[in-house]
């Protein structure tokens, strides 16, 4: 080689092949987003239904929640998908139904153990068909460090004002985290600031409706006010917050460095394996003294039948134990936090579960405004509001422009708000 | 020293020669083969397959209908779209820059120092340099995220033993400076490649020429402005083309450091993470695979453009020299 252009470039291309397993005549396979849950479906779950079912093998196979949307995509459309679907609410499953992706389950023996609302998340618009069976809804509050609140003498706040007087004690005070939250996820921010304050301030189903029949729009003051309140977060959030992933936020809180820690029952199982503290937990507190509570109580989990599978029929008896109070009892005591969406009232043995659970008769319910429909076009609203809740926090877009930006991506595809 | 590109009279006179009787010459395509054929499964095919889908979009009744440029035209002035892509594109230019000013000319100040004569432990420093490289992105996004964590990070307390405890900031969590933090975490891990291609070149310039050099008086800063830089020109060029195909090819470390939204507020956005959120969707965004296949067109085009006009205007006018 005496040549100087003699230097040649090799470039390697790698091929990540996904292999797939055939599986056995009676193997079920579930596909998840929940990795948390793992061992307790191993353990505790599916040996119950494998003991009445001793002919049907059931393999729980998560995703990282992060990956598992576009992994799943992939998967249903190569033909290698697991058998069961885990369902995230609204437009995501519904695309899939739409697509072909999903079996209608309409005459699901069981399926009708659950009322409309509990079906709504996972039936098609005209509300004619049902396409996952709803396994559970998580409740949005707060989480408080009860050791430090009793230490400070703090008790939990009923309106935002007192809220705010907390945090200005526990700032004071400068040994703890007043509020414990991050923007860098965005996500966080988004389910756990603003869609956990936000029903109180919109009249939960009134404001959610409103805006999918175009009445209300988000540049209105019920709107904008709880991203004002999320501008006043910041201060309280600790340095770098803007760096701090949902991650560093459960570690910060359940190491006991932080008073208050915005999120949603989903924690429950978690928190309390972790923290060696005593968890207290408040509903948002209310605008002013005297109004009516709302709480964010968000259908989160389904569980839907790949129209692909080879096990169709032993698929259908697994979704069908999923309507029985049996299996609502199980899981709703192994993952406390996550209720049962079945008419029949399931007993709950955790107390911080009993109480989340007690919140849903003094106020009223809704869910995550931007889940149904709105999400549909591009951008999503729910996907923009990441974005903008954590900017508001972050103070680097106020309030009223943030609003008018949401504004702006529903008037791009949305007809009930383009005129 | 002469050209070593065969000048066109040369390849004229060769053409014009008498051809001799010549058996068919087939080691050459059996010996082409194997590249050629994987090359063709593994890339040109999907790379036609996308730029076809980009052609596409989806009917009112969820059918698949040709729209011709429909998609791109919508990429480039649909105010949704548009928003996405330019800031995307800006964000992968300042990446580009930064990389071309920072990553190469630190690449070939270590390739100069390592390849001076009296250097000892040499092959340490080029193992260690070079070892970043070699890394996952995986692992060097969660590393860099940890150190420069304001939660459990050690840089914080690593300024503060320097008493610039007061400089530290959130730096991947403002939109001010992440990208920033990003193009310099892509510095630190890639700038063994221009090292070890510049050191290659340094190695073979013949000692010859450098103690020509030196007995005309041209040592030190000298030597290497005068003598050595005109010679590893080339290998330069090399260097520059493969940061702007990686750079506009980058995805896996804001993915990976930052999340598919490419926070805050879509400040470390490339075109490889707007193709991701296009292609698979991100969050409740549900994905559009054509909208996406636009996007991996233009960043084709992009990096097609680019190469070809490196090879037109600069290639060719830089003097390859052989001994």
């Amino acid at each position: 080689m005496s040549r100087w252009n003699g230097l040649a470039i090799v470039g390697a291309a790698l091929i990540a092949m996904g292999l797939s397993i055939p599986a056995r005549a009676t193997d079920l396979i579930i596909e998840s987003w929940r990795n948390d849950d793992l061992a307790i479906w191993q353990d505790k779950i599916i040996p119950v239904f494998e003991a009445k079912h001793p002919d049907i093998k059931v393999t729980f196979s998560p995703y990282a929640p992060r990956e598992y949307d576009a992994a799943l995509n992939v998967k249903l459309k190569a033909g290698t998908a697991g058998d069961l679907i885990t369902c995230r609410p609204f437009d995501l499953s519904l695309k899939l139904f739409n697509d072909g992706q999903l079996a209608p389950l309409n005459d699901l023996p069981g399926i009708d153990n659950f009322t409309k609302l509990a079906k709504a998340a996972w039936t098609t618009d005209d509300g004619k068909t049902t396409f996952c069976v709803p396994m559970a809804a998580v409740i949005h509050g707060f989480f408080y460090n009860k050791a430090i609140f009793k230490k400070l003498n703090l008790e939990p706040p009923q309106t935002m004002d007192e809220f705010f007087a907390v945090l200005d004690k526990v700032k004071k005070d400068g040994e703890y985290t007043p509020l414990v939250l991050g923007t860098a996820d965005q996500w966080d921010s988004a389910y756990m600031g603003y869609q956990n304050i936000g029903p109180s301030y919109w009249q939960g189903e009134n404001g959610r409706l409103g805006l999918l029949d175009g009445s209300q729009k988000l540049t209105d003051p019920q709107f904008v006010e709880p991203f004002k309140v999320l501008a006043r977060w910041g201060q309280y959030m600790g340095d770098g917050y803007s760096a701090r992933t949902y991650a560093d936020s459960q570690n910060l809180f359940t190491l006991g460095k932080g008073a208050i820690y915005p999120t949603g029952s989903w924690e429950t199982a978690t928190f309390r394996s972790q923290a060696d503290f005593d968890l207290g937990i408040f509903p948002p507190p209310r605008p002013k003294a005297g109004d009516q509570c709302f709480i964010n109580d968000h259908p989160d989990i389904g569980l839907g039948l790949n129209p692909a599978s080879k096990n169709a029929a032993a698929a259908r008896v697994f979704l069908e134990w999923l309507t029985t109070p049996e299996f609502a009892e199980i899981y709703a005591n192994q993952l406390p936090g996550f209720f049962p969406l079945q008419s029949a009232e399931v007993k709950l043995t955790d107390p911080l579960a009993q109480q989340f659970a007690s919140w849903r008769k003094d106020c009223k319910s809704s869910f995550r405004s931007f889940y149904q429909i709105l999400s549909r076009g591009t951008p999503s609203e729910d996907s923009e509001s990441w974005v903008l809740t954590a900017n508001v926090i972050n103070g680097v877009t106020t309030p009223e422009q943030a609003s008018e930006r949401l504004e702006n991506d529903l008037k791009g595809w949305y007809a009930p708000h383009k005129k | 020293m002469r050209s070593a590109a065969l000048s066109a009279a040369d390849a004229e006179a060769f053409a014009s020669a008498p051809a001799p009787k010549r058996p068919v010459r087939w080691h050459i395509l059996v010996f082409l083969a194997p590249a050629a054929s994987i090359y063709t499964v593994v890339m040109l095919l999907p790379l036609v397959e996308s730029l076809w889908l980009s052609f596409f979009t989806t009917g009112a009744d969820r059918s698949v209908v040709f729209t011709g440029l429909g998609n791109y035209a919508r990429l480039l002035l649909d105010p949704t779209w548009a928003r996405f892509f330019w800031n995307a594109l800006r964000n992968n230019l300042i990446f580009f820059a930064i990389n071309m000013a920072v990553q190469n000319p630190i690449g070939i100040l270590l390739a100069a120092l390592l390849s001076l004569p009296k250097l000892r432990g040499r092959g340490f420093y080029r193992t260690a340099f070079f070892l970043p490289t070699m890394l996952s992105f995986v692992i060097v996004g969660f590393v860099w995220r940890l150190l420069l964590s304001p939660t459990w990070g050690v840089a914080k307390s690593f300024l503060s033993f320097f008493g610039l405890g007061a400089w530290f900031e959130p730096w991947l969590g403002q939109s001010s400076t992440a990208l920033i933090t990003l193009s310099l975490i892509s510095v630190w891990q890639f700038v063994g490649i221009p090292m070890m291609l510049v050191h290659a070149a340094l190695l073979i310039i013949p000692d010859e020429l450098i103690e020509a050099a030196e007995s005309e008086g041209i040592v030190g800063f000298a030597q290497f402005f005068k003598v050595k830089l005109p010679l590893i020109w080339p290998s330069i060029g090399i260097v520059s083309m493969l940061t702007f195909v990686g750079n506009f090819n980058a995805f896996d470390l804001v993915f990976i450091s930052q999340g598919s939204n490419a926070g805050p507020d879509y400040s470390t956005d490339l075109l490889g993470t707007l193709l991701y959120r296009s292609y698979f969707g991100a969050g409740t965004q549900i994905g559009d695979p054509y909208m996406g296949a636009t996007v991996a067109g233009v960043m084709f085009a992009i990096i097609f453009g680019g190469v070809a006009l490196y090879l037109i205007t600069i290639q060719r006018r830089i003097a390859y020299y052989s001994f």
